[in-house]
């Protein structure tokens, strides 16, 4: 009899070959109907026609060897590399660096202090990030500035005036989105706000620059702000450029903030004011720890954009790296090569903001407190 | 007083650097901070565009070193701005700038209201027209009907469009936003003509996949003098500018090089002797050393070396041009160092 029952389940079997495997997941996401199956072949075919001289052009038949432009007219056909080989320091660094290669170690090292000083404020168990923020929002600053600049420690110096490149890029949009981000804060608190002046003078501002597109802070700030001043004053490009980013991405991260700040209930302000606290005290430690965790894709949505638009700059004749990438191509040595220039420029933007776009939504995961729907 | 004392710090702050100098001369000033101070294009090949090593190349930028040469007879104490076509004149007269030398057309309008003085030409430009060869035209009055790519927002589009209105000829414009995107559009035949500057012409003909197939027709349809710039108010600082364009070209047509300079200080032309400060006071007139022009012509060269280094390779000959001297059927004609 007890042969019979048997008492340990029998292995699951395969499920049929047709609920499987590559064909089955086609059948299924690509040819379920005629629509669809219509659809995909021709992407296939537009894929085909576009895939392969792509590969061939930028992998197969590129030029990376030699050191002028010889090498690659004697190649033909391909993309030459060689061009951005050369000129990689110039347009990663700009004019200066791009010919003293003996002092990128500035930017560079300025670079990693950055990183190493803000990754402990991502360690949850670190406990003095009020007084390391402060560090790198009011001397960080200067430190890196002198690496970069060079004349306050005796180093070469570097003007900003040859500034460039990714690093310009990175200079502009790193210091926008730092400063802009107390800034921002502030000014959405303030937005609302029960005394009139603060939320009428937030309001003011926001709307002030919300309404003014960047290119137009940039042109007044390089073109007619020079004529405000008395002859001999000079105030420098870059940093012009730079008061004009950061005032204008503050009202952006403001308004994105102000979005967190209303999808507070009513009721975690009411009980903050049950519990006796101070305004200060209320925002810190009830409202905008929840307010930013919700705000962060609309901050990191304002900040990518600010990344991109700050190949603006061109305009005033900055050289940021879409800019200095354009410039390479109309050297006398590499006259013609533009479109190697240009994707070059645009493969290090992706690199980036997809970067910023993944962490965003790591930051997210990782702070997922169960409010989502 | 302490309020004072808060805005110089703030002022200090924001890099506001109040130059002692400012209401020196231009050329104290210039000697204060040791270079001269020059506006260029971001990019313009032949013109100005950095090399390999960041340093600036072209027969504008060469302006701007020969100045230098002049002032410090140091062609290397020269700094450069980079600068859009919007932003140039502010620049110039906000004192960023010293000389602005950014291919700029001398016309009647900028001369006489923005505040700035065209000093002479170091290139005479034009608008031409470039077809592709198997279309057979050899004049631009054959041109009647023709797709032309054209760059938007130019002086090149008025041009085009005031020459056909008055030739009564009827064109189909193909416009872009770029230079580089003319040359596209033309290369992939969206037009049969392309027209632009023809120092800039020759440039894209040189890029094209083709380049034997596409021909420049002779026709000019412009006047582009070019040539740098510098602020009114200062005739000591123009005249020095002005003087050193009008060095190299003496330099060329008196035979002086680079290369035979040094010789040249035993010729017996007093015309030579002159110019190169062996002679005369002709350097401290203008409030520089006498060797002011043996130091241009040592370091940066004559005309003919500065054209042959720069706008030579775009593929633009000199010989018979408008910019060959005077006494070789060219316009460049510069007034006697004596």
């Amino acid at each position: 009899m007890s042969a019979l029952i048997k008492h340990t389940p029998l292995p699951d079997r395969p499920p049929p070959s047709s609920q499987t495997g590559i064909v089955h997941w086609a059948k299924q996401h690509l040819f379920s109907s005629t629509t669809n199956s219509l659809l995909t072949l021709a992407s296939f075919y537009v894929l085909f026609l576009l895939v392969p001289p792509l590969v061939n052009w930028a992998l197969l038949s590129a030029t990376l060897e030699g050191t002028d432009r010889s090498a690659c007219e004697a190649n033909g056909g391909g993309a030459c590399w060689t061009f951005i080989k050369i000129r990689f320091n110039q347009i990663m660094f700009g004019l200066y660096y791009g010919s003293h290669p003996e002092q990128i170690w500035r930017p560079v090292l300025a670079f990693f202090m950055l990183i190493g000083l803000v990754a402990p404020l991502f360690i949850e168990r670190f406990s003095y990030k009020g007084l390391l923020a402060g560090f790198i929002l009011l001397i960080f600053p200067f430190i890196a500035f002198a690496l970069i600049h060079g004349a306050w420690l005796g180093l070469p110096v570097a003007e900003t005036n040859e500034w460039g490149g990714f690093m310009l890029t990175f200079i502009l949009s790193i210091v926008g989105i730092i400063a802009a981000l107390p800034l921002g804060i502030l000014l959405a608190l303030g937005r609302r706000s029960e005394l009139p002046v603060v939320r009428s003078f937030c309001v003011f501002f926001i709307e002030l620059w919300r309404g003014t597109p960047l290119i137009t802070v940039l042109f007044m700030a390089s073109v007619l702000l020079p004529l405000f001043f008395p002859s001999g004053v000079d105030l420098d490009k870059v940093l012009r450029a730079l008061i004009g980013i950061t005032l204008f991405q503050s009202a952006y991260t403001a308004e994105a903030i102000r979005g967190g700040l209303q999808a507070i209930p009513k009721g975690q302000f009411e009980a903050a004011d049950a519990l006796g606290l101070a305004y200060w005290e209320k925002m810190t430690f009830i409202i905008l720890p929840q307010a930013l965790k919700i705000s962060i894709p609309g901050i990191v949505n304002t900040f990518i954009e600010l990344f991109k638009d700050t190949t603006l700059v061109s305009i005033i004749g900055l050289l940021d790296l879409l800019n200095m990438s354009q410039t390479a191509a109309q050297s006398a040595e590499w006259r013609g090569y533009d479109t190697e220039a240009y994707i070059f420029a645009a493969f290090i933007f992706w690199i980036f903001c997809y970067g910023m776009s993944r962490y965003s939504q790591n930051l997210e995961t990782k702070l997922d407190r169960g409010h989502k729907n | 007083m302490k309020a004072g004392k808060l805005m110089i710090a703030t002022f200090a702050l924001l890099g506001l650097s109040l130059s002692a100098a400012s209401a020196a001369t231009t050329l104290e000033a210039i000697k204060a901070k040791g270079h001269v101070q020059c506006g260029v294009t971001t990019g313009l090949a032949g013109f100005s565009a950095p090399d390999d090593k960041g340093a600036y190349q072209g027969i504008d930028a060469d302006v701007c070193y020969a100045v230098a040469a002049a002032v410090f007879g140091d062609r290397s104490k020269t700094k450069f701005t980079p600068l859009t076509a919007k932003e140039r004149f502010t620049a110039l007269a906000s004192g960023e700038i010293d000389i602005l030398s950014r291919n700029t057309t001398h016309t009647l309008t900028r001369d006489s209201s923005l505040g700035i003085n065209f000093t002479y030409y170091n290139y005479i430009d034009g608008q031409g027209f470039m077809v592709k060869k198997d279309l057979g035209v050899k004049s631009v009055k054959e041109l009647s009907g023709a797709k032309i790519c054209i760059q938007a927002g130019t002086t090149t589009e008025l041009n085009l469009a005031d020459y056909f209105r008055t030739n009564s000829m009827k064109f189909q414009p193909v416009v872009y936003d770029t230079s580089i995107q003319t040359r596209e559009g033309f290369d992939k035949g969206a037009c049969d003509v392309l027209t632009s500057d023809k120092s800039q012409l020759a440039a894209l003909r040189t890029e094209l996949k083709d380049p034997k197939g596409s021909i420049i027709l002779p026709e000019t349809i412009s006047k582009e003098p070019l040539g740098p710039v510098v602020r009114q108010g200062d005739d000591q600082w123009f005249n020095i500018v002005k003087w050193v364009l009008y060095g190299v070209i003496n330099a060329d047509e008196l035979g002086v090089s680079s290369k035979n300079v040094v010789a040249m200080k035993n010729s017996k032309n007093p015309n030579i002797r002159r110019l190169i400060g062996v002679e005369g006071e002709m350097g401290r007139k203008l409030g520089l050393s006498n060797d002011w022009l043996f130091n241009v012509i040592k370091q940066v060269g004559n005309y003919d070396e500065i054209y042959q280094r720069n706008i030579a390779p775009l593929g633009l000959i000199r010989k018979g041009s408008v910019n060959a001297l005077w006494t070789k059927g060219g316009v460049l004609y510069a007034p006697p160092v004596r």
